[in-house]
């Protein structure tokens, strides 16, 4: 059962000079119980957007202006801020990039931690308090007891995404979107502050959105995975067969740029366009090897491919055999 | 370690004492004219006909006048440590007990003003960077504009108009102990605390809006949505206390400032505070007066910002460290 289901997401800013900018272009993609999404793509293609969408806590700029975000059979985006301040950091969660500034630095974590349980569970300081170290404990934090009294510039990056990790499943949410967790940590952080994550979200069945443009580190951690290029979907599937034999050439690309030892470094040639003036037909073309005169005059649309069964979509016109080679 | 930066930071005002008190001392060397026969009350005439040779001579030893310039300063100073400032040649009473005398109208004024402007500053300023561009935000623009561009001394001369002359509901001047009767207290600090709050309030509003703007756009308080808080608690606990931060350190220069007394304002109202008894004895050529006036002001200014540096202490756990 999908917990999360969205449908035709459709984001626009409103710019400055009075133009609109569409930072997430009718995206849909679902989220099972206990299932892990990737979602992957360069920056500015709309991934933070969309997941700040879910929780609704999108600038004053940007608006919602059409599609569905269906959580456990509700529609989140015609839910009033009351109503979503009850689903925030209880039934939805979400950490960030930046673990220097996410905290407040005038607060303890151990109060910061706590809050959320008189927030939302309306225990008293006590109970909060002793819950709050019990989660510093789960997101393996050494010396929880001594943690509480601490404030967040006497941690470390790591230790204070794990402080951003207790906040967030303290309440125990059914889902968890994690924005570029590891991006700021160092390679050797990144593999325990990734563990943690995945060994909570094992034990607690979360379902977890897992936003990174590291695609190894995706590879390692999704079930599924989501391709974002310019405000849209390119391609989805499942992880495993993604990976081996990606069908959209823009996810073929951006496997091909992952530096392997022994082979030659091929990034996507050219650049991602200004949102404000996307290409016409489909938005990959003029970085695409495999463009005909089709994809720059149809925009493709998301669909499920041949064979089915596998659950593969992609939106190209002539999407790759699988294997890397031209249909 | 709040304590040993507390001690720290107290040691760390020694060198501006030490600069405060060679230019207050310095002040008696710069006035023009003869110390001897300032001391003495003389203002004009000829001498000879007013103060024998005898008498001249006593207050040259008294005075020390002719000592060495630094020895004379070692002397001024340990006598002003312990509290002796000097005696008034007008009044023929310590300077100190003179100063102590006024030192609560001030006080009183500085913080009756205090009270007024912030709790005028800190909901208009917050409310205007909250609800920037609503009507809450013209209003505290219309206060911050007005506090600022009118002189204190025009407000006052238009409030003494309004409420003293035209409607007669408050005295004009004057000032009354609140031991003797509180209800007058409060009728004359009225129009001078109105003043100088308005003034403290429209520095204290700007203040708060920037920097309440500016920590709206931080992570963290992002991360305090996310956490499903309501705004009460995301703007007057997480924004709130980080905002505060900056703003102690502009409440305190305006608070010592206070604490000084207004020249202006305590003249203008006949209120007798410190700053009053300053213009009157500059007037009065009371110069040990003078003198202890400023080292007094000085002082304060000296200490209120000390409190100022500690409370940021207190309110920022990152500072005891650095």
């Amino acid at each position: 059962m999908a917990i999360l289901d969205v449908q035709n997401l459709t984001v626009d800013f409103l710019l400055d000079d009075g133009g609109t900018l569409r930072a997430v272009d009718g995206t849909s993609f679902t989220i099972d119980s206990g299932e892990v999404l990737g979602l992957v793509g360069e920056s500015g293609s709309g991934k933070s957007v969309t997941a700040l969408s879910i929780m609704r806590l999108l600038d004053s700029q940007a608006d919602i202006t059409a599609g569905r975000i269906i959580f456990d059979g509700e529609d989140l985006a015609q839910k009033s801020e009351a109503e979503m301040r009850t689903i925030r950091g209880q039934r939805i969660s979400m950490i960030f990039q930046e673990p220097m500034t996410s905290l407040n630095p005038a607060y303890t974590v151990g109060d910061q931690v706590s809050e959320v349980f008189r927030q939302h569970l309306h225990m008293g300081f006590g109970e909060s308090k002793r819950r709050a170290i019990e989660m510093f404990e789960r997101v393996k934090i050494p010396r929880a007891k001594d943690t509480y009294g601490k404030f967040p510039h006497e941690f470390s990056g790591g230790m204070r995404q794990r402080v951003m990790i207790a906040i967030a499943l303290a309440c125990g949410p059914d889902l968890l979107i994690a924005d570029e967790p590891t991006t700021a940590l160092d390679v050797t952080i990144q593999a325990q502050v990734l563990s943690v994550i995945q060994d909570l979200q094992h034990d607690m069945g979360l379902a977890l959105l897992f936003i990174s443009h590291d695609l190894e580190v995706v590879a390692q951690m999704c079930d599924k995975v989501a391709v974002m290029y310019g405000a849209r979907l390119m391609e989805v599937g499942e992880s495993t067969s993604l990976f081996a034999g990606p069908r959209h050439p823009y996810t073929d690309g951006l496997l091909r740029s992952i530096p392997r030892r022994g082979q030659p470094l091929t990034p996507i040639a050219g650049t991602i366009f200004d949102l404000r003036s996307p290409p016409d037909g489909c938005r990959f073309h003029p970085r695409c090897p495999y463009a005909e005169d089709r994809c720059r005059r149809e925009t493709p649309e998301l669909r499920a491919l041949e064979p089915a069964g596998d659950g593969r979509l992609a939106a190209c016109h002539f999407p790759l055999a699988g294997a890397g080679a031209k249909a | 370690m709040l304590i040993r930066y507390s001690i720290r930071r107290l040691l760390e005002t020694i060198p501006t004492l030490f600069i405060i008190s060679v230019i207050v001392f310095s002040l008696v060397l710069l006035i023009p004219g003869d110390r001897v026969l300032v001391m003495l009350g003389y203002s004009g005439g000829d001498i000879a006909d007013v103060i024998s040779k005898e008498v001249y001579a006593a207050m040259e030893i008294r005075l020390g006048v002719n000592d060495p310039i630094p020895l004379q300063y070692v002397r001024w100073l340990g006598r002003a440590l312990q509290g002796d400032l000097g005696t008034s040649p007008l009044h023929a009473i310590p300077v100190m007990d003179i100063i102590l005398a006024r030192l609560p109208a001030t006080i009183y004024l500085a913080l009756a003003s205090i009270i007024l402007g912030t709790l005028i500053a800190i909901p208009l300023g917050v409310a205007a960077a909250v609800k920037q561009n609503t009507w809450v935000d013209h209003l505290a623009n219309g206060v911050v504009l007005f506090g600022l561009v009118t002189p204190g001394f025009w407000v006052a001369l238009m409030l003494v108009l309004l409420f003293g002359v035209y409607l007669g509901w408050l005295p004009t001047f004057g000032y009354t102990a609140p031991q003797d009767d509180f209800v007058e207290f409060l009728r004359h600090i009225t129009l001078p605390t109105i003043v100088l709050a308005l003034d403290f309030a429209s520095n204290v509003i700007r203040f708060i809006r920037t920097d309440f703007i500016e920590q709206m756009r931080e992570d963290y308080v992002r991360t305090a949505r996310a956490k499903g808080l309501s705004e009460r608690l995301v703007i007057w606990k997480h924004i709130f206390k980080n905002s505060m931060l900056a703003t102690v350190t502009v409440l305190g220069f305006d608070i010592s400032r206070l604490m000084g007394g207004s020249t202006v304002i305590e003249s203008l109202f006949a209120y007798p505070g410190i700053s009053f008894l300053l213009l009157q004895s500059i007037f009065n050529r009371d110069f040990a007066t003078v003198q202890g006036v400023v080292i007094f002001i000085a002082l304060m200014v000296v200490f209120m910002n000390y409190l100022a540096d500690i409370l940021y202490a207190l309110l920022n756990p990152r500072i005891r460290y650095e």
